[in-house]
């Protein structure tokens, strides 16, 4: 009896140090651990636009990204403009990564037949118990391609006149796996203003952030509030500060964003400083984007052969 | 025999072989799919030691990478909500330790039994592999396949012709004696 007492309480002894010695295995795997570096957080935003304006995401590299956005008429215009199904304008565009930290992009709108390309650089990345913020830079220009205006005899329409220049900085937090913020200081140069009385630079404050509601919806807010320059004029019609909110809904491949919003711009000069329609008046859009990714550069674990399985 | 026991659990940590740079796989395509749900890390933390036959290893959940880059972020973002479980780790032994000659050149069948912990569930898994042994290397290799549902990650209906209520997955890594 008392051998099987020794034998079973060595036995527990042998299966306990044997776990034991799986724990300390463990332990020597953790340790190791401690030296690397803080966790990026990644996904603070669904896509690299909150609504109009950029978001801190980037494309990852290799990777293509094919946008249609289109922002419908004037809902006031009533039935016989469809709502303002006739009076959209549409901006279509194709953005590339080209390495993790800098992708670029080009578009072509229709409202004022303007051409649009920008460089998005990510600076900094939010860690998890680390670095609180991710912060990047976006910088575009754009041309306005619509026929030059007759003028004088003896005066010449300059080819600059049709160039605009937006640069923000974006300052981002995930805050929860829920809820991310952003605020983007803006300043977006004008060459030519419709008076000298107007400043050439707008400078404005942007505030956007989403609420996810479910694995795959998101609602969406932003608002851009001129410091600067509010009271442009653009054809002789006041303008107000954008603000738009909308879902965010995410399939395999592609992400769609409804929105409404008062800017039928879908450029960062027409939008941020150009807005001629508000809230107060009733004057919304009903918009969306349409996003697909295609993987142009497979990661290099991908390359090569097939996998064998 | 009970001192020849003893002492061989009490031999603590003779020999043991590791590597951080381990390859996992997987591979939960439905049959059909138009796209490949498959993915690979290479950030595998992995020990076996020799004289007792323990097998511990740990991975970053984020450190899978795919061919699409929003596969990867639906991975962990929807199915292994990464940020709540961000590391997926086993803990068992070698049950058949008699026909592993760690000392020795050549390839051995090893089963292994022990606990997978994934998205914060753990399961008991036995698992099927082989042992390769060149002077003080060690190539490990296993193939075994789990059900997803086990672990409490859901597959909505809406990519069930895509993505496999089962995952097969493939360990290969190629181990250092320390």
């Amino acid at each position: 009896m008392r051998k099987i007492i020794v034998l079973s309480v060595l036995f527990s002894l042998t299966i306990n140090t044997l776990f034991a010695q799986a724990d300390s295995l463990m332990a020597m795997l953790n340790s190791g651990n401690q030296s690397q570096k803080k966790e990026i957080v990644t996904a603070t935003f669904k896509a690299t636009r909150i609504i109009d304006g950029n978001s801190i995401e980037n494309l990852g590299s290799g990777v293509l990204d094919f946008r249609i956005s289109h922002r419908f008429g004037d809902l006031n215009q009533g039935s016989t403009n469809f709502f303002g199904l006739d009076n959209a304008t549409t901006r279509i565009g194709l953005d590339y990564g080209i390495t993790s930290w800098l992708m670029i992009g080009l578009g072509h709108s229709t409202l004022n037949k303007e051409n649009d390309g920008f460089a998005k650089i990510k600076l900094l990345k939010q860690r998890i118990n680390g670095t609180p913020v991710s912060i990047s830079y976006a910088g575009s220009i754009s041309v306005q391609t619509t026929p030059a205006p007759s003028l004088p005899a003896g005066e010449t329409w300059e080819y600059t006149n049709r160039l605009y220049y937006t640069n923000q900085l974006l300052i981002a937090r995930k805050f929860s796996n829920k809820f991310s913020l952003q605020i983007a200081p803006t300043i977006v140069h004008y060459n030519l203003v419709d008076s000298t009385k107007f400043s050439n630079n707008t400078i404005a404050i942007g505030i956007g952030g989403r609420i996810k509601v479910s694995h795959r919806i998101a609602i969406t807010g932003e608002y851009y509030y001129r410091i600067t320059n509010a009271d442009l004029l653009v054809n002789g019609q006041p303008t107000y500060n954008a603000l738009s909110v909308g879902i965010d809904i995410e399939t395999g491949g592609h992400v769609f964003q409804l929105m409404f919003t008062n800017s039928q711009g879908l450029t960062d000069r027409t939008f941020i400083g150009q807005t001629t329609d508000s809230w107060g008046k009733g004057s919304l859009h009903f918009g969306f984007n349409i996003s697909r990714v295609f993987t142009i550069i497979k990661p290099k674990e991908f390359q090569g052969t097939g996998s064998g399985w | 025999m009970t001192l020849s026991l003893l002492s061989a659990t009490l031999a603590g940590f003779g020999q043991t072989f590791m590597t951080r740079t381990g390859k996992i796989s997987f591979n939960a395509t439905t049959p059909g799919s138009p796209e490949k749900i498959e993915g690979i890390n290479n950030e595998v933390a992995t020990i076996i030691d020799a004289k007792t036959g323990n097998i511990v290893f740990q991975l970053p959940v984020k450190s899978f990478k795919f061919e699409k880059e929003l596969m990867q972020e639906h991975f962990n973002e929807n199915y292994m909500e990464s940020d709540k479980f961000p590391r997926s780790e086993f803990k068992g032994n070698i049950t058949n330790m008699n026909e592993v000659y760690f000392t020795k050149d050549g390839t051995y069948k090893a089963n292994v039994t022990g606990k997978l912990t994934m998205h914060g569930v753990t399961k008991d898994v036995t698992v099927p592999g082989t042992i390769t042994i060149a002077g003080s290397s060690l190539k490990a290799s296993a193939r075994f396949t789990i059900k997803l549902q086990d672990y409490g990650i859901n597959v909505p209906g809406m990519v069930a012709d895509k993505v496999a209520k089962d995952a097969i997955i493939k360990l290969e890594s190629d181990l250092e004696k320390k």
